[in-house]
């Protein structure tokens, strides 16, 4: 679509950018201001200039440790996630029925985790997952596992994996059915003449329509992933030791638990952006596929 | 659509994988805590309401449920008012930095809560609006805002053009056209719009739990607080739970065809 030059279209956005400046460009500056100072409480401040930043990024520090620590978790866990979430949203979403009211029953049952306050989300697996109470945790323990999320350090990896799962596969399986059903019937009809197995119909008629959406969803679950906090903090609290502190988790612990304002906000910093740059990858790649899209053959 | 082998079976199972721990928290909200402490049993046996009827009659539970309604509620009108007028600006007209813009609000979408915790509580403080519902809906704005913009230009975009220009030519201000001819055209997408807002306010806890003390405490941080200072009342904690999804398992049943499209951000 040809869109026309117009300054006067800043009055349009104008109440946008006041809202979101407000919660977001100052806040930021609170943030900076603190990541270069250090306190010793009483509101005393003391100018210590790049000093966080080093620490931060030096290992061999306390804060350094911790926070690449906790990065390399979360790395990890976004990874794990992402291997399981994106291929089984897929079949997930080519196994759902095609018409009927049995469509209106699955999407909603999809939704339905997706709309579960986040912190439930962690009670409901806190619960369901007690070896006592729980029933996922006794039939495990009745089948001679022995599970138990809060001292054994792989279950407790698994269960928020698991619970990640649960949480968030219906987002993917939701994005690539609308994706297919974009496919027009035509499409299916010719690959039926032409023999075609359901291997090539699903590589060369519906993987590449749905390439778009699901390069949302992997973004969307990358982000969000890797600023997870309230679902394994209600879960295992970070624990057992440090082993599920990703590191939204870390950085409450220093910002609100220690009142470390001046580290807090240098890994705030640095946090924000890995994401932006992650987010500008995102972005780019979002407006030129929105490029690639209108262009037909012939070039009309 | 093509079908798969054992689709019937696939999608069952995943749907009883997504419901089983549901049934188990709705399961345990009808039963005493006795029943949950000393027995397994896949249904109550002594079916009790006990659950629900404290949490109904103490006022510091049914608050907690008022208070998250209430700044929810304002997060989504405030970011529906102010995201309308943006997306139309977004999808007709190019201007100076737009692209730039865009992409900031989208960053914010993005931006991670824990890091704007600390700040807000400062920020906040500071206007004395900490622990009331401005506050948590303001902060919300900082993701809403930038989806609500996102996901409303995706259906402004799919109105098309000539339908602003015959209205301009016959004499609509901009202000009524807005009002009388796009407002309506896009009705499907404000719904959606609303209840992702709705949605990512209803489920955040961080930010809300932050910017709150006693008076506007949400419901999902009475919830946490229970659980440390009553010790294992089980049976109450998953009638609480258990009321948190029915207001979503409701909209979502209004919405139900426009869930993906909201999602993919508009962009399907």
């Amino acid at each position: 679509m040809d869109k026309t030059i117009n300054q006067k279209a800043w009055f349009l956005v104008l109440p946008v950018f006041l809202v979101v400046a407000f919660s977001a460009i100052l806040p930021l500056m609170t943030v900076v201001n603190y990541s270069m100072q250090d306190t010793f409480g009483n509101n005393q401040f003391f100018w210590n200039g790049v000093g966080w930043f080093k620490e931060l990024l030096d290992p061999s520090t306390d804060l350094g440790g911790r926070f690449l620590a906790s990065l390399g978790r979360n790395l990890l866990f976004s990874a794990i996630i992402l291997a399981i979430e994106v291929p089984l949203g897929i079949v997930v979403a080519l196994s759902m029925p095609r018409e009927g009211w049995t469509v209106a029953v699955c999407l909603v049952i999809l939704a339905l985790p997706l709309l579960i306050p986040w912190n439930v989300v962690g009670t409901i697996w806190q619960i369901f997952g007690r070896p006592d109470i729980g029933l996922l945790g006794y039939t495990l323990n009745g089948l001679g596992f022995d599970y138990n999320y809060v001292s054994n350090e792989f279950d407790a990896w698994a269960t928020v994996i698991v619970m990640d799962v649960w949480h968030w596969t219906s987002l993917v399986a939701l994005l690539c059915y609308a994706g297919l059903k974009s496919i027009p019937d035509a499409y299916y009809q010719a690959a039926q003449i032409d023999g075609a197995s359901r291997w090539a119909v699903f590589k060369a008629i519906q993987l590449p329509k749905m390439n778009r959406v699901l390069l949302i969803a992997v973004l969307l679950r990358f982000m969000d992933s890797f600023m997870i906090y309230t679902e394994p903090f209600v879960v295992t609290g970070g624990g057992p030791g440090n082993s599920t502190t990703f590191v939204s988790i870390e950085l409450v612990k220093i910002a609100l638990g220690q009142f470390d304002l001046g580290k807090a906000a240098a890994l705030s910093l640095v946090y924000n952006l890995i994401i932006l740059i992650v987010c500008w990858i995102f972005y780019t790649v979002m407006t030129n596929a929105g490029a690639e899209r209108p262009v037909k053959p012939g070039g009309a | 659509m093509n079908s798969i082998p054992g689709r019937r079976l696939i999608i069952s199972l995943f749907l009883i994988f997504l419901l089983l721990p549901i049934y188990w928290l709705v399961n345990m909200s009808f039963k005493t805590n006795t029943e949950i402490v000393t027995t397994m049993t896949l249904w109550p046996h002594q079916p009790t309401l006990e659950n629900y009827k404290r949490i109904f009659t103490d006022e510091s539970w049914y608050s907690g449920y008022t208070n998250s309604l209430t700044y929810v509620l304002i997060n989504t009108v405030i970011s529906i008012a102010v995201a309308l007028p943006a997306a139309y600006g977004f999808s007709r007209y190019r201007f100076l930095g737009d692209k730039h813009l865009f992409f900031w609000l989208l960053s914010n979408r993005m931006a991670p809560a824990a890091v704007y915790a600390l700040p807000f509580f400062n920020l906040y403080s500071a206007i004395n609006l900490f622990d009331t519902p401005w506050a948590v809906a303001l902060a919300h704005c900082i993701f809403n805002v930038p989806l609500a913009v996102w996901i409303l230009e995706g259906f402004v975009s799919g109105v098309p053009r000539e339908i602003d220009e015959t209205a301009f030519l016959d004499g609509y201000s901009f202000p009524r056209f807005f009002v009388k001819i796009l407002v309506p055209l896009i009705a499907s997408g404000i719904g959606v719009a609303a209840f992702f807002c709705f949605m990512f306010s209803w489920v955040e806890l961080l930010l809300a739990r932050t910017l709150t003390s006693v008076n506007a405490k949400p419901i999902s941080a009475i919830m946490t607080r229970t659980v440390s200072a009553s010790g294992m009342d089980w049976g109450l904690l998953a009638a609480a739970g258990v009321l948190t999804i029915i207001p979503g398992a409701l909209v979502i049943w209004f919405v139900r065809n426009y869930i993906a499209r909201g999602f993919a951000l508009g962009r399907v």
